[in-house]
């Protein structure tokens, strides 16, 4: 396997009509790992992945899949691209092994190979019970598991999953991340589009995206570690006195409530966070214990969507 | 390439044969239509209800009166004492035709030179008008010798139906209306459910084309056409006695081009629609005029120029001409070389349009 990039993308770019869904996304995309496309609704992840797997064509800018120049080699993808809809598109009126059986027969299969491929897929996520159920009629879970077996039927190098695990329990949402890292280390290069900040955390690489552009992206450890804001966290017994406090403080970017704890995020370059917190706190008469801790990935995705507007009203350098 | 095609079409038919309703239409949309046309909808109107004013009270208007009855055509509720009363009475819906017989009636029918007596019709009813002004030319009741002979002016023969049967005319067309009816229906809203339930999404980024998924969708329905054809024809001549005068193969051959040309039409439609619910509004929108303009239940010559310009757009039209010729008249369908050209042309432009329209993208 080559060691290009499974994804280029440069100044990716769409517009519906006035609304610029994606505006200016560049992308490289190492192959075999998990690559994660975080962000709010609306921020451009669907548009994105529909652009890189060819289902919609970029306004502006180029993106060169797996060596193929898309949307121009589209049809030539199709063979090393696995795609899974961020609905279940998969037939609800037909059985499981029926699915399958489409979809082995689209991708050339013959009867024997077919035999053998569904037979793998049914032991490996376990649908050998479900073989003869009408896909309407199972769990989410199950759905999704169908979902990914025909995306993975003909062992695609890039599996595109858009939101794949928005309709599932937190049971199912594990089993699955299992079998996405089963199959990176087979060598797939996976993209998946989350908004959940536990999945996000698992991915080898991260970009976040808001308001269709890209506002950070690197490995999520690091992207915590070079989070441009300080974080601190205060625990007080009157949460909402100690939040009205920070309020109108220019240092202070955004405040979110975490249970009975705040976790504000201050200016990079503010000297002493955690000092600057308390004092502000004592001045008010707050009582809280403060202290500076690491960022969370909430905070980094906050940092890099929430505030770039806020922040640019009162500071307006 | 052709296995994949094979895929679709098995996926078709196995949908189709889970969806109990699509299912029940195929052979419940034919059996409601035939029944419908073929008994309840009766072009030979009998039984008018109708009411007299006998002012001259003579026997001769009552026999008058009473060859009236004997047509048929007519059945009297009670008579009226005046002219008001009977416009009342057809105001009322009571009675759509009255019959006013004037004092002098007796002398009108030995004079000859004016009419003998006035018909009142219903002009809103449909037929009803072309049926009693047919009732104006029931002879007079005869008294030997006083008014001579009454040689008809033509003696008509009705070929090709000449018990003058409305199911004889009616079933080949049915043919043609059940099927535009159905095909047009069932492949756009097969087409369009697909991209309503995100299932488009995932086919266009497998290697099948979009060629091959047109006709693994549209082939099954080719055969359920054909199905339907046999039962219109069978149940037609099981229970109507409509003859196939033609060749049975030329009959097929000119529904497989109907069929065809049906469903490039639903597939323009299902290129337009958005949703499932779009798509059977668009195919009634194309119903609508097919029924009224093709020369099935009106004929085609008495129709405004413009009218006539449409319905040669209207693929059923030329089926009609197609089968009312293969079924009634017995004609080759060599023989119906324009209407089968029309459709021929039809089907190419609308396959054109729709191949154009329909591309494997989202946008």
């Amino acid at each position: 396997m080559s060691t290009q990039p499974a994804i280029v993308a440069s100044g990716l770019t769409r517009r519906f009509g006035k609304l610029t869904a994606v505006d200016g996304v560049d992308l490289v995309i190492p192959r075999a790992g998990i690559y994660g496309f975080l962000g709010p609704n609306g921020s451009g992840k669907s548009t994105t992945i529909r652009m890189l797997c060819g289902l919609l064509d970029p306004s502006a800018g180029t993106v060169e899949v797996l060596g193929h120049q898309m949307p121009r080699d589209a049809e030539r993808l199709r063979r090393q691209l696995g795609y899974m809809t961020q609905r279940f598109s998969l037939w609800d009126d037909l059985t499981v092994h029926e699915n399958l059986e489409f979809m082995a027969r689209i991708f050339g299969f013959d009867a024997t190979e077919r035999r053998r491929r569904i037979g793998e897929l049914s032991e490996e996520y376990g649908l050998g019970p479900l073989m003869k159920q009408r896909a309407g009629t199972m769990s989410g879970g199950q759905r999704q598991r169908l979902a990914l077996a025909a995306a993975t039927l003909h062992r695609p190098e890039l599996l595109l999953l858009d939101e794949p695990t928005s309709a599932v329990d937190p049971q199912s949402r594990r089993d699955f991340w299992e079998s996405l890292f089963d199959l990176v280390d087979r060598g797939t290069t996976i993209l998946v589009s989350t908004h959940y900040m536990d999945e996000a955390e698992r991915c080898h690489r991260l970009a976040i995206l808001a308001e269709g552009r890209l506002v950070a992206e690197g490995p999520p450890r690091q992207l915590m570690h070079d989070i441009p804001a300080a974080v601190v966290e205060i625990e007080a017994e009157d949460v909402r006195a100690a939040r009205g406090a920070l309020d109108g403080d220019p240092q202070v970017l955004s405040v979110a409530q975490l249970g009975t704890r705040l976790h504000a995020l201050l200016e990079r370059d503010t000297p002493d966070a955690a000092g600057h917190v308390s004092g502000r706190l004592r001045r008010a008469g707050v009582t809280a214990a403060v202290h500076a801790v690491d960022a969370s990935l909430e905070d980094v995705f906050v940092a890099s969507t929430g505030f770039r507007r806020n922040a640019s009203l009162p500071t307006a350098h | 390439m052709l296995d994949r095609i094979a895929a679709v079409m098995v996926k078709e038919l196995r949908q189709l044969a889970r969806d109990r309703l699509t299912f029940g239409m195929i052979v419940g949309i034919p059996l409601m239509q035939m029944l419908l046309f073929g008994y309840a909808i009766n072009f030979d109107v009998r039984d008018l209800r109708a009411a007299v004013v006998d002012d001259a009270r003579s026997s001769g208007s009552r026999s008058f009166v009473a060859a009236l009855e004997a047509s048929g055509v007519v059945r009297f509720a009670a008579p009226s004492a005046g002219v008001p009363d009977l416009m009342r009475r057809m105001s009322a819906g009571e009675i759509s035709v009255g019959i006013y017989i004037p004092p002098d009636f007796e002398r009108r029918v030995l004079e000859r030179s004016r009419p003998v007596a006035q018909l009142l019709v219903d002009g809103s009813e449909p037929m009803v008008d072309s049926v009693a002004r047919g009732l104006a030319s029931v002879p007079l009741p005869r008294r030997d010798g006083l008014y001579g002979s009454d040689t008809p002016t033509f003696e008509l023969r009705t070929e090709y139906n000449p018990e003058r049967r409305t199911a004889v005319q009616i079933v080949p067309a049915l043919i043609g209306v059940i099927l535009n009816m159905t095909m047009v229906i069932f492949t756009a809203a097969a087409v369009v459910r697909e991209r309503e339930r995100g299932n488009l999404e995932l086919l266009i980024t497998t290697p099948i084309r979009s060629w091959e998924l047109m006709a693994g969708k549209l082939l099954p329905y080719v055969g359920i056409g054909l199905v339907q054809v046999t039962l219109v024809l069978t149940v037609g001549s099981a229970l109507f006695d409509v003859p196939v005068n033609g060749s049975l193969a030329d009959l097929y051959l000119a529904a497989l081009l109907f069929i065809a040309a049906t469903l490039t039409l639903g597939l323009v439609i299902s290129t337009l629609a958005r949703t499932q619910f779009q798509a059977f509004q668009l195919a009634f929108f194309t119903m609508l005029p097919s029924i009224l303009l093709s020369g099935f239940m009106f004929p085609f010559d008495g129709m405004p120029k413009a009218a006539q310009w449409l319905a040669q757009v209207l693929p059923l039209t030329h089926f009609n001409d197609l089968a009312r010729g293969i079924v009634l008249r017995g004609a080759p369908i060599t023989d119906l070389g324009r209407p089968a050209l029309k459709l021929l042309a039809f089907l190419c432009v609308t396959l054109a349009i729709a191949t154009l329209r329909f591309r494997k993208r989202l946008d």
